[in-house]
């Protein structure tokens, strides 16, 4: 418990705020770290032990195996495509939720959050009734690499979208006017004003959207199946740990893991980017706190000042 | 290229911004469009620009009516109380930008951006970036960004209202300035009376969605149509129908018929005026400003009694302001007739 | 859109964005539901009540009970942890936690696989305490706080950033300590974030699949979670019990939205 209570904030520490409940800071740190290990590191760790436990001319022959190229060239491919597609229809969709209005619109922006919601594996088996064998359309592309990128779109929608709806929210209506007083059309205002402060943001989405599609499992699993060509690195996985091959599952999971490591920097590089020329954003960026975008809520408003003279 | 505004009507679902607004903007002058919060004028002030649209009435630029052309053809410059900074681009891409879409050469751009930024006092800063400029800085790369373009007219909303007190009144001299040696005509809008008379040649006061008066500073000031108008443009006190000017306000030691008992109630100081309040015996609170030296003839303290004189007062019953006029003789005077007292600059 | 396109241009967007949204996401949904229902209510229904169906349905539930309070507590005390007292650890503690966000499922329920096998690190100790991680529940919960980890936090230091410290530092001055500051000041500031973040995180535990499949073995009756079930009763060729076990998840889905909106909502106000 607080021994002064009173004690306001001494000003050369900036000690903002409130010392944790009944635990104290170093306490709370401890758990936080312990649990963190437990949780996250230890078992990556001992997956990464694996994984060169024969050592590393077997951990890359493991990796370099036919099948493992061809589901990892397949993977990349798939998801380079996916975030394309997604990339430009997501800014569509952020767009019209945002500055559009249209019936039903408060359920649309609700049903973007779908594939965040359901089950993956569900979303495997509602994607093959609709393009699958008995598909009442009519298109078959069950267990063929069209059904990976299906898949793949289905579930990295909402990433994009929520990562530009909050930027387009907060978007100075005013630069556009000045724009438009300064006689820019429509099309020159969105590639001139808008598009450059929304790029980041759209990066940031991007870039988390790929790191979701060169993992996804569930979805991919029953749509697009276990074909030498339509197997993606997170079932050719699977196949391994199944034949008991768990060096070799272990060196392909960790090619995957460095990868996602990597999105996440440049997610985070992303961020720090596009704060560059904004003060509000840049105090959480400072603060080494990434901000995820989860759902289209409106970004945290900090305070501005904006008579700085 | 002078301005009219005719039977302009403008609601926001329930709310009637503007209501039947006519004004006349002539060619080259420097107008204020001064009302309080939801009085309308920015509204107007966005409708000239075509930022929003009418619902009915017309805008007429060098008389011709642009009321359906879009902001983009109507050649207007626009300043943001909050800059609207192009942030993601430089002071001199900023400044640029209007010559850049207009596809003009990069020397040109070049000589016309550098010529501007010299002008509104921001040399050397064409590579900065707005978020490291001063509120000051940003309003004038904004209306250099503006001016780039060689606008017809150049409108400003609230240009001052984000920056602190000390450089509102700078930037409100330089911009006087800078309307004389430019002449485009422009209008401005502000809810700060003292701005406006300062700055324009001609206000047009509005309230409630409507042009209430519009004139020079003097005939505002002098010559109220409304009470409205007199308490928004000067300060004003008001003793039963009446309408007094503080320095129409005579304060004497002596009662008689033409005086009205008053306690002193609080002297203050403010720069080189005092400002004297009383109560007056029915609750009234007034108050009348003063001179050092008046001040000190009259030995006025906290608590006395003094008596108070309308030399001037106004009253609006019914659709014609009246005038009256003190009916006493100050001491000394000659005249016998009426007393004249000069308005003194507020 | 008053300053930018046409109306023309403004049609094509809505027609090319909402087309696109029934076509990947409003269609395969509603056929499903009906496909589920198209020979009646039976067929799933039995399916979902067998004895593996119920098993897997309360497996799932249970998870739900350990995995989210769990990953709340973490959530709210790593905020504070992360907003109030930032150290120059922070940004690791950061990075690690968005992990979850990136890694793929499999990935992560092998990592579980080989930590708490009997190669692993801990496998042979805790087998010999006769704890049994890998197929059965403690593996399950285990993958799914893993999965689940970052919800609370991301969604609870936003919030914490926003409301500021004065608050706090008001009720100290008036004489509140730590816990009294916390219960009274903090949590009711931050509760529409962190109902959010338990939202989100009970989603994800619900609907998780990949990592689960890997360390449970997927055993019916015994270590299956209702989307495992779903997997199975496919592969078995069940179609009911597959469609009827994901329409429930599918409607637990929709209940999640129809929250997520709600609060999100209130986050806002």
């Amino acid at each position: 418990m607080e021994a002064n209570p009173a004690a306001l904030p001494t000003p050369s520490r900036a000690r903002a705020g409130i010392r944790l409940p009944g635990l104290g800071v170093g306490l709370a740190r401890g758990y936080v770290v312990l649990y963190l290990s437990l949780i996250v590191l230890l078992p990556l760790a001992a997956m990464t032990d694996q994984s060169l436990s024969e050592g590393l001319g077997t951990f890359w022959d493991q990796v370099t195996t036919p099948q493992a190229l061809r589901s990892l060239e397949l993977t990349l491919i798939a998801s380079l495509i996916v975030v394309a597609i997604n990339g430009v229809f997501g800014t569509i969709l952020a767009w019209l939720l945002v500055r559009d209005e249209f019936p039903c619109k408060a359920a649309i922006n609700a049903v973007i959050d779908l594939p965040f919601a359901l089950p993956t594996i569900v979303a495997s088996l509602i994607l093959i009734q609709l393009w699958g064998p008995n598909s009442p359309l009519g298109v078959d592309i069950a267990v063929t690499k069209a059904a990976v990128v299906v898949a793949l779109l289905f579930v990295t929608l909402p990433f994009v979208v929520r990562a530009v709806q909050p930027l387009l929210i907060e978007m100075d209506r005013e630069m556009e006017e000045a724009a438009a007083s300064l006689g820019a059309g429509g099309f020159t205002i969105f590639r001139r004003i808008i598009f450059p402060n929304l790029l980041p943001g759209l990066a940031a989405g991007v870039a988390l959207a790929f790191a979701r599609a060169l993992g996804e499992f569930g979805s991919v699993l029953l749509f697009a199946g276990g074909l030498p060509d339509t197997m993606v690195s997170s079932v050719y996985i699977r196949q391994l740990i199944e034949t008991g091959n768990e060096t070799g599952a272990a060196a392909v999971s960790v090619v995957l893991l460095l990868a996602s490591v990597a999105l996440l920097g440049l997610v985070t590089l992303f961020q720090r980017w596009g704060s560059r020329h904004e003060r509000s954003t840049a105090t959480s960026a400072a603060a080494g706190v990434t901000v995820m975008p989860l759902s289209g809520e409106e970004p945290a408003k900090t305070r501005e000042d904006d008579e700085r003279e | 290229m002078g301005i009219s505004v005719e039977g302009a009507n403008k609601s926001f679902g329930d709310f009637q911004a503007l209501n039947d607004v006519a004004i006349e903007v002539p060619d080259g002058s420097l107008t204020a469009l001064l009302g309080p919060s939801g009085s309308g004028k920015s509204t107007l002030l966005r409708a000239i620009a075509g930022l929003e649209t009418l619902d009915s009435g017309s805008v007429l630029i060098d008389g011709e009516d642009v009321s359906t052309k879009p902001t983009q053809k109507r050649e207007v410059g626009f300043v943001f109380q909050h800059y609207a900074a192009f942030k993601h681009m430089t002071v001199y891409e900023n400044v640029g930008f209007g010559l850049k879409i207009r596809k003009e050469d990069k020397q040109k751009i070049n000589a016309r951006v550098h010529e501007l930024l010299d002008l509104v006092q921001l040399h050397g800063l064409a590579d900065r970036y707005p978020s490291q400029l001063s509120g000051g800085q940003r309003q004038r790369m904004a209306l250099a960004r503006a001016l780039a373009v060689e606008p017809q007219v150049l409108l400003l909303d609230e240009p001052f209202g984000a920056l602190d007190a000390k450089v509102r009144k700078d930037l409100r001299t330089w911009l006087r300035r800078l309307h004389d040696e430019m002449h485009v005509t422009t209008i401005f809008v502000t809810h700060d009376q003292e701005e406006a008379m300062d700055v324009a040649n001609q206000l047009v006061v509005m309230n409630d969605g409507r042009v209430e008066q519009s004139g020079t500073a003097g005939e505002l000031y002098e010559q109220p149509s409304n009470e409205f108008v007199m308490s928004f443009v000067g300060e004003v006190n008001r003793i039963g129908d009446a309408f007094v000017r503080p320095h129409d306000m005579e304060v004497v030691r002596d009662a008689d018929q033409s005086t009205v008992e008053g306690m002193v109630q609080r002297i203050v100081a403010l720069g080189f005026e005092i400002r004297a309040e009383f109560v007056l015996g029915d609750g009234t609170e007034v108050w009348a400003q003063l001179t050092r030296s008046e001040l000190e003839r009259l030995e006025l303290r906290e608590g006395q009694i003094a008596y108070l004189r309308p030399v001037q007062a106004k009253s609006f019953n019914g659709e014609t302001p009246s005038e009256s006029q003190g009916a006493s003789t100050p001491p000394g005077s000659e005249d016998g007739g009426d007393a004249e007292v000069t308005a003194e600059a507020v | 859109m008053s300053v930018s396109s046409g109306t023309a241009g403004r049609w094509s967007l809505r027609v090319l964005g909402l087309g696109y949204i029934l076509l990947l996401l409003l269609l395969p949904l509603a056929l499903i539901f009906y496909k589920t229902f198209e020979d009646g209510i039976s067929p799933p229904l039995e399916a979902i009540t067998s004895e593996n169906g119920m098993h897997a349905f309360k497996l799932t539930l249970i998870t739900v009970a350990i995995a989210v309070p769990l990953n709340t507590i973490f959530g709210v005390i790593c905020s504070l942890l992360l907003v109030r007292h930032k150290s120059r650890g922070s940004w690791l503690i950061d990075a690690v936690i968005n992990l979850p966000f990136a890694i793929s499922p499999i990935v992560i329920g092998l990592s579980l696989f080989l930590l708490y096998g009997s190669n692993g690190w801990f496998g042979p100790g805790l087998e010999e305490a006769g704890i049994k991680i890998l197929f059965s529940t403690p593996g399950i919960v285990l993958a799914c706080i893993f999965v689940s980890l970052p919800f609370v936090v991301r969604e609870t230091v936003p919030v914490l950033q926003e409301i500021g410290t004065e608050q706090e530092q008001a009720a100290s001055t008036l004489g509140a300590n730590g816990w009294q500051t916390f219960w009274r000041i903090t949590l009711p500031a931050i509760r529409w974030g962190v109902a959010y973040g338990v939202v989100l995180t009970t989603a994800r535990v619900l609907g998780e699949f990949g990592a689960v499949t890997i360390v449970s073995g997927s055993i019916s009756g015994q270590t299956q979670t209702l989307p495992l079930f779903v997997a199975k009763e496919y592969e078995n060729f069940s179609l009911p019990g597959a469609f009827g076990a994901s329409v429930v998840l599918a409607l637990l889905a929709l209940a999640t939205l129809l929250a997520m909106n709600l609060l999100k909502r209130k986050e806002d106000a």
